[in-house]
C-alpha cells in the first residue's frame, strides 16, 4: 500500500477583496499517493491554481485559508508558519509556473538562480553547486550545459526557460512536483518535448507530480487520477479511464463534448456548455453549476450536492447520482 | 504545378495571396539594419465560401498574414487579389467593409471606455450604413441577437462581462458592416474550454447564414480542424503544406506537420498510450536568422546537403495537396 | 459497478428532484451593477478625505470669488476718501460718525489700502483674477499640448522626430525672459488697439500684461502637457482596439479623438488639474514684479506686491492674499493628487 502523500480535507479558502468575499476554495478534499501523478482540470475561476498555491503556503493577500486541513509528507501545511515552510519549499514540494518568463529573475543568471535552491536546502559549497547545476541542466536536456549556466533568462527561448525552471524545481529532488500549467505558453511542438521530459525524470528520481492544467489531452496522456474541478469545488475524481469514458457528472460530460477531437474520422459537430462561468463573489446556494446544467434539478439549485462514490476511485457530485441511488433503494426494497 | 501560377477563376476565388512578403526592420545600430522576415514568398487562395486554417507555431507568420491581407501591415512585396482586384495598394476605405478582423484577445480588442451598443455602432457610423438613429439602433440591437446577445447588454462596459461574452460583442462588431470575408485571429485561444466550444458554433452558424468566407488562424490544431475545409500549415514564413483538412491530418507528407499533428495531445487515454509521437529535437530558429535552404532543415529528421541550401518550392503532389519538401517520397513511404 | 449508497437526510424531498426550468435558473445568474469609468473613479475620489476637504476649499474660494463680489457692498476700485490705511475691522472717523447717525456701515473685514480701497474685495476680485488666468491659461494649454502631442505620437516617425525636438527646444526659452518682452514689444500696439477699435476695448481693463502672460502661455507652456499626452497616445495605439478601429475604416482623426484621447481622459484632468496652481502661481509671481495685472484691477500677486511697503505696520496685508494664494494651490495640488489616485487605471484591479 502506498503511502499518501498529500491530503487536503474540506479546505475552504476565501479571498477578502475590498468588493466582498471571494470563495476561490469552497470545501475540497483531494488525496494523492506517492509516484501518482494527479491532474487538477478546470477553467479560469474552478480554483486549481489556488489550490497550487495554498499547498505551497503561497496563498496571495488578501486570500485566507478560512477551513480544513492540508496534510503533505507529515506536515500540516496550514498550520505552519512561514519559517517553517521556507524549509520544505523547493526541498519537499517545487512549484512550476506557467510563465517562465515571469518566473525567473531577468537581472540574474541561470547559474545564480540554480544555485540559490541549493545554498537555502542543501549544504555543498559553491564548487559542488555548480557541479550539481551543471547536473540538472543536463537532466533537463540543455545543451552545453556550462555555457547556459552563465546566459540570462532572456537570452533562452521559451522552451528552454521552463527547463531551467523544471531544473530548478528538481535541484533537492522534491517529492512532489506541482506544475501549474506549465505548457500553456508554449508551442504544441515544445510542449510535447516538455510532458515527455517530466514523465522521465518522473520515474528517474521516483517524484509524484500534480499537473494543473485546462487541457483535457494532456491529462489524457499523463494522469493516473484525475480530479474536475468547478467553480472552487471539486465535482469528480477518478481515474484517467474512468473520467473520459464513464464520466458521471454533467460538467465531465460537457467538457468531453464540447471538445473537438482531432483523430475522429467524421465532423461531429461541437455540443458546447451553454452559460457563463460562475461569478465567485455571487455564487449561487445549490451546485455551482447548476445553471449551465442540462439535467438541473430544483434540489441542485438550493442544495450543494453531496458526494457519490461509484468506485474505490471515482466519486462525483451530483444530485442525479443522489437520485439514482434513492430510485434504486426503493425499486429494491419493493 | 505551381499555385502561385494557378490562374483564379474569378468566380471562385475570393482572395488570392500571391508572393507575399513582410519583412519587419529590426535596427542594429546606425549602419546596420536586419530585417524579421515574418513572411516570405507566401501564395495561396481562398476559395468564396470556405474556411481556410492557418496552422503554426510562435514565429511562423500566421497572424502577421491574416493582418497583411487587411493591409493592416502594409506588405514589403507580393500582391493580394480580392475578388479579382489587386488591393495591395489601393485605398482600403471600400474594402473594409468587405473584409474584416476577429481579433484574439477579447480584453484588449474592446474600448474599454465605450459602451457596447458604441462598438458595435462604430463601423456603421464611419461606413455610414444607418439613414438615422432609429435605424442605427435597430441595426446594432440586430447585431447583439445574432451572436446571442441583447439589448439589455446595449448600455454596458465591456469590463462587465466574460471574456466568451466580450468576444462574442467583437464578432458583432465585425458583422455589423456585413462583411464577405473576415480573419479570425486566434479568436478562441484566450477563451475557457467550455466557452470555445459556444463560439466556434456560432462560427459556423453565422458562416452557413451569411455566407462567409473565414482565414481561420489559430495554433489549437484540432479546433483548426474541426472548422476549416482546407489548412495550410506555417513555419518560419513560410508555406509548408497545404491540403484539405481531413487529408492534412491524416495523410500528411510534411515532416513538420507530422510532427506538428503528432504532437498534438488527444484527450483520449487509451488512443494516446498507443501514439506513436514524433517529438523534435531542439527549438524553433529566430526568424531574425532564418536557416538558409529548407527553413526547417535545423530540425528535420531527413535534413541533408540539398535541404540545407536549396529552397524547396510549393508544389502539388495530389489534388488540391501542396507541400514544400525535398523528401516527399522517403517521406510518404513511411 | 458498485454503488455505495449514501443514506440520505430527512430535509430531502422527492418534489425537488423534478427538473429546473429556465426561469429558475436564470434567476440564480445576476448580472452585477453596471459600474461606469466615471462613477468607479468618484467613488474611489470620495473615500480620499484630503481631495474632498480640498474640493471644499476650492468651492468656498470659487462662490467668494465669482459670486460674493456682486453682493458686496464695496467694490475693488473704489476708494473712498477719509477711510485710507485702517486696519482690521477698524472703522474711519466719517464711518463712524455716520454709524452713528444710524446708517449701517459694512466693516472692512481687513481694513483698506493706502488709497482707501477695501482689502477684502480686493483679495476675493483678485482670487477671481488668479483663478481666471489659472483656469483659462490651463485650457489653452490642454487644447494646444493634446493636440500636438497626440499627433506625435501617433504618427511617430520623422513626424514625431521633428515635433519633439521642436518640443526640445521650446523647454529651453527663458519665459520670463519673452513675459518681458513681449510685455514691453506689445505695449504700444495693444494700446493703439484698445484705443481704436471698440472691440478690444477690454485690453485695457485686462492690463496688457495679463495679455502678455496669456500669449506667452500658449506659446510655451504647453510643452509639458504635449509631453506627457504624447507619451499616453505611444502606449495606448499599441492597444488592439486600435487596430480594430483601423480595420473598420476609422481615420487617423476619429481614432485619435475617440479612441487614444478618450482613452487618456483620467491623464488629462489629472495634469490640467495640477496645471492650474502651476498657472497661478506664475501669474501672482509675474503680478508681484509688476508684469501682471495693471492697476487697478487687483492680483493676489500685486495686492502682495503692494503690501511690502507697509509690512511692519500693516503685516496682515501681505499675509491675507499669500495665504489665499497658498490654500489655492494647495486645495489645487492635493484634488489633483487624489483625482490620480482615483483614476488611474493601474490601481484598478
Amino acid at each position: 500500500m502506498r503511502k499518501t502523500l498529500l491530503d487536503i480535507k474540506n479546505l475552504r479558502l476565501s479571498f477578502f477583496t475590498p468588493a466582498g468575499e471571494v470563495k476561490a476554495l469552497n470545501d475540497i478534499s483531494i488525496s494523492m499517493q506517492e509516484g501518482d501523478v494527479l491532474g487538477i482540470v478546470g477553467e479560469s475561476g474552478s480554483g486549481k491554481s489556488v489550490t497550487a498555491s495554498a499547498i505551497m503556503g503561497l496563498t496571495a493577500y488578501p486570500g485566507k485559508i478560512i477551513g480544513g486541513t492540508i496534510d503533505f509528507n507529515g506536515h500540516r501545511i496550514n498550520e505552519m508558519s512561514e519559517k517553517e515552510m521556507r524549509k520544505i519549499r523547493g526541498k519537499e514540494v517545487s512549484m512550476i509556473f506557467q510563465d517562465p518568463m515571469t518566473s525567473l529573475n531577468p537581472v540574474y543568471t541561470i547559474g545564480n538562480q540554480i544555485m540559490e535552491v541549493l545554498k537555502l536546502h542543501t549544504d555543498l559549497n559553491k564548487q559542488q553547486a555548480y557541479e550539481r547545476s551543471v547536473e540538472l541542466l543536463k537532466l533537463v536536456g540543455i545543451n552545453e550545459p556550462e555555457k547556459r549556466l552563465k546566459q540570462y533568462p532572456h537570452e533562452l527561448s521559451g522552451g528552454m526557460r521552463q527547463r531551467v525552471m523544471i531544473a530548478i524545481g528538481l535541484a533537492c529532488e522534491p517529492k512532489l512536483l506541482i506544475a501549474d500549467e506549465p505548457t500553456t505558453a508554449l508551442d504544441v511542438t515544445i510542449q510535447a518535448q516538455i510532458l515527455e521530459l517530466m514523465m522521465e525524470l518522473k520515474n528517474k528520481i521516483n517524484m509524484s507530480i500534480i499537473m494543473i492544467t485546462h487541457d483535457l489531452g494532456i491529462v489524457a496522456n499523463m494522469c493516473d487520477k484525475i480530479v474536475v474541478m468547478y467553480a472552487g469545488k471539486v465535482v469528480e475524481t477518478g481515474t484517467a479511464d474512468e473520467i473520459f469514458y464513464n464520466p458521471k457528472h454533467e460538467y465531465t460530460k460537457g467538457l468531453l463534448r464540447s471538445i473537438p477531437k482531432l483523430d475522429s474520422e467524421k465532423h461531429e459537430k461541437l455540443i458546447p456548455i451553454e452559460g457563463t462561468p460562475v461569478d465567485l463573489l455571487n455564487p449561487p446556494a445549490g451546485c455551482p453549476f447548476a445553471p449551465r446544467c442540462g439535467q438541473c434539478m430544483k434540489i441542485c439549485l438550493k442544495r450543494m450536492p453531496e458526494f457519490t462514490e461509484l468506485s474505490d476511485t471515482h466519486k462525483s457530485a451530483c444530485w442525479m447520482l443522489q437520485k439514482e441511488a434513492f430510485e434504486q433503494k426503493r425499486r429494491e426494497e419493493k | 504545378m505551381s499555385l502561385a501560377n494557378e490562374k483564379s477563376t474569378k468566380n471562385n476565388t475570393l482572395v488570392e495571396v500571391r508572393n507575399l512578403k513582410q519583412y519587419f526592420p529590426v535596427s542594429y545600430g546606425l549602419f546596420s539594419k536586419k530585417y524579421i522576415k515574418a513572411i516570405d514568398d507566401v501564395s495561396f487562395n481562398i476559395k468564396r465560401g470556405e474556411t481556410l486554417g492557418l496552422v503554426g507555431e510562435s514565429g511562423c507568420g500566421k497572424t502577421t498574414t491574416g493582418r497583411s491581407i487587411l493591409r493592416l501591415y502594409e506588405p514589403t512585396g507580393g500582391r493580394i487579389i480580392y475578388d479579382g482586384v489587386d488591393i495591395t495598394k489601393v485605398d482600403m476605405k471600400p474594402y473594409r467593409k468587405k473584409m474584416q478582423i476577429v481579433f484574439q484577445d477579447p480584453y484588449a480588442s474592446l474600448d474599454p471606455r465605450m459602451t457596447v451598443g458604441d462598438i458595435i455602432g462604430e463601423p456603421i457610423d464611419i461606413n455610414k450604413l444607418a439613414g438615422s438613429k432609429k435605424e442605427r439602433t435597430y441595426m446594432i440591437l440586430e447585431m447583439l441577437n445574432r451572436v446571442g446577445l441583447n439589448s439589455e447588454h446595449a448600455n454596458r462596459y465591456p469590463h462587465e462581462f466574460s471574456g466568451g461574452q466580450r468576444q462574442r460583442i467583437g464578432i458583432a462588431r465585425a458583422l455589423a458592416v456585413n462583411p464577405e470575408f473576415i480573419v479570425c485571429d486566434e479568436p478562441i485561444s484566450a477563451l475557457d474550454v467550455s466557452i470555445q466550444a459556444q463560439i466556434v458554433n456560432m462560427f459556423e452558424e453565422l458562416q452557413e447564414k451569411m455566407g462567409l468566407t473565414y482565414l481561420f488562424i489559430a495554433h489549437d490544431i484540432s479546433v483548426v480542424e474541426h472548422i476549416s475545409n482546407r489548412i495550410g500549415v506555417m513555419y518560419l514564413g513560410k508555406l509548408v503544406e497545404l491540403a484539405d483538412s481531413h487529408e492534412l491530418v491524416f495523410h500528411n507528407v510534411h515532416p513538420y506537420t507530422r510532427s506538428l499533428i503528432s504532437a498534438v495531445p488527444i484527450p483520449d487515454p487509451a488512443s494516446s498510450r498507443k501514439r506513436k509521437r514524433i517529438v523534435l529535437e531542439g527549438d524553433v530558429p529566430s526568424p531574425l536568422n532564418p536557416p538558409s535552404g529548407c527553413r526547417f532543415c535545423t530540425r528535420c529528421p531527413y535534413a541533408d546537403e540539398r535541404c540545407k541550401t536549396e529552397e524547396p518550392k510549393l508544389t502539388e503532389i495530389s489534388n488540391g495537396h501542396y507541400a514544400a519538401c525535398h523528401h516527399l517520397d522517403k517521406v510518404q513511404g513511411n | 459497478m458498485d454503488n455505495k449508497k449514501k443514506p440520505l437526510s430527512f430535509h430531502l424531498d422527492v418534489s425537488d428532484f423534478l427538473p429546473a426550468d429556465e426561469r429558475e435558473k436564470q434567476s440564480m445568474v445576476v448580472m452585477r451593477e453596471s459600474v461606469s469609468f466615471w462613477k468607479d473613479g468618484f467613488r474611489r475620489l470620495r473615500k480620499n478625505k484630503l481631495a474632498m476637504a480640498s474640493l471644499v476649499v476650492i468651492i468656498i474660494i470659487m462662490i467668494s470669488a465669482f459670486i460674493v463680489p456682486s453682493f458686496y457692498p464695496y467694490s475693488y476700485e473704489q476708494q473712498i476718501r477719509g477711510s485710507e490705511n485702517l486696519g482690521i475691522m477698524e472703522y474711519s472717523d466719517a464711518e463712524i460718525e455716520r454709524i452713528k447717525s444710524g446708517e449701517e456701515v459694512f466693516p472692512h473685514i481687513l481694513g483698506t489700502d493706502s488709497l482707501g480701497r477695501d482689502l477684502m474685495i480686493r483679495i476675493m476680485v483678485g482670487s477671481k483674477i488668479s483663478l481666471l488666468v489659472g483656469i483659462v491659461a490651463s485650457a489653452i494649454i490642454l487644447v494646444i499640448g493634446s493636440a500636438y502631442g497626440s499627433i506625435a505620437g501617433y504618427f511617430g516617425g520623422k513626424v514625431d522626430m521633428i515635433m519633439m525636438r521642436a518640443v526640445d527646444i521650446i523647454y529651453t526659452v527663458p519665459d520670463i525672459l519673452i513675459i518681458i518682452l513681449l510685455s514691453v514689444t506689445l505695449k504700444f500696439p495693444l494700446k493703439e488697439l484698445a484705443d481704436n477699435v471698440k472691440a478690444f476695448a477690454w485690453i485695457n481693463t485686462v492690463g496688457i500684461g495679463l495679455i502678455s502672460i496669456f500669449v506667452v502661455f500658449s506659446l510655451l507652456y504647453w510643452v509639458g502637457m504635449a509631453r506627457i499626452v504624447r507619451g499616453q497616445v505611444l502606449m495606448l495605439k499599441e492597444q488592439e482596439y486600435v487596430v480594430a478601429a483601423k480595420a473598420l475604416g476609422a481615420s487617423d482623426s476619429r481614432i485619435i479623438k475617440k479612441h487614444l484621447l478618450t482613452n487618456s481622459i483620467g491623464t488629462l484632468i489629472v495634469t490640467t488639474t495640477l496645471q492650474i496652481p502651476s498657472s497661478i502661481f506664475t501669474e501672482s509671481f509675474l503680478s508681484f514684479l509688476g508684469l501682471g495685472v495693471s492697476a487697478p484691477m487687483p492680483s493676489l500677486g500685486s495686492l502682495a506686491s503692494q503690501a511690502i511697503g507697509g509690512i511692519s505696520s500693516y503685516p496682515h496685508r501681505l499675509m491675507a492674499p499669500a495665504i489665499v494664494i497658498s490654500l489655492i494651490i494647495l486645495s489645487f495640488n492635493l484634488l489633483g493628487d487624489g483625482l490620480r489616485d482615483a483614476f488611474d487605471p493601474r490601481l484598478k484591479n
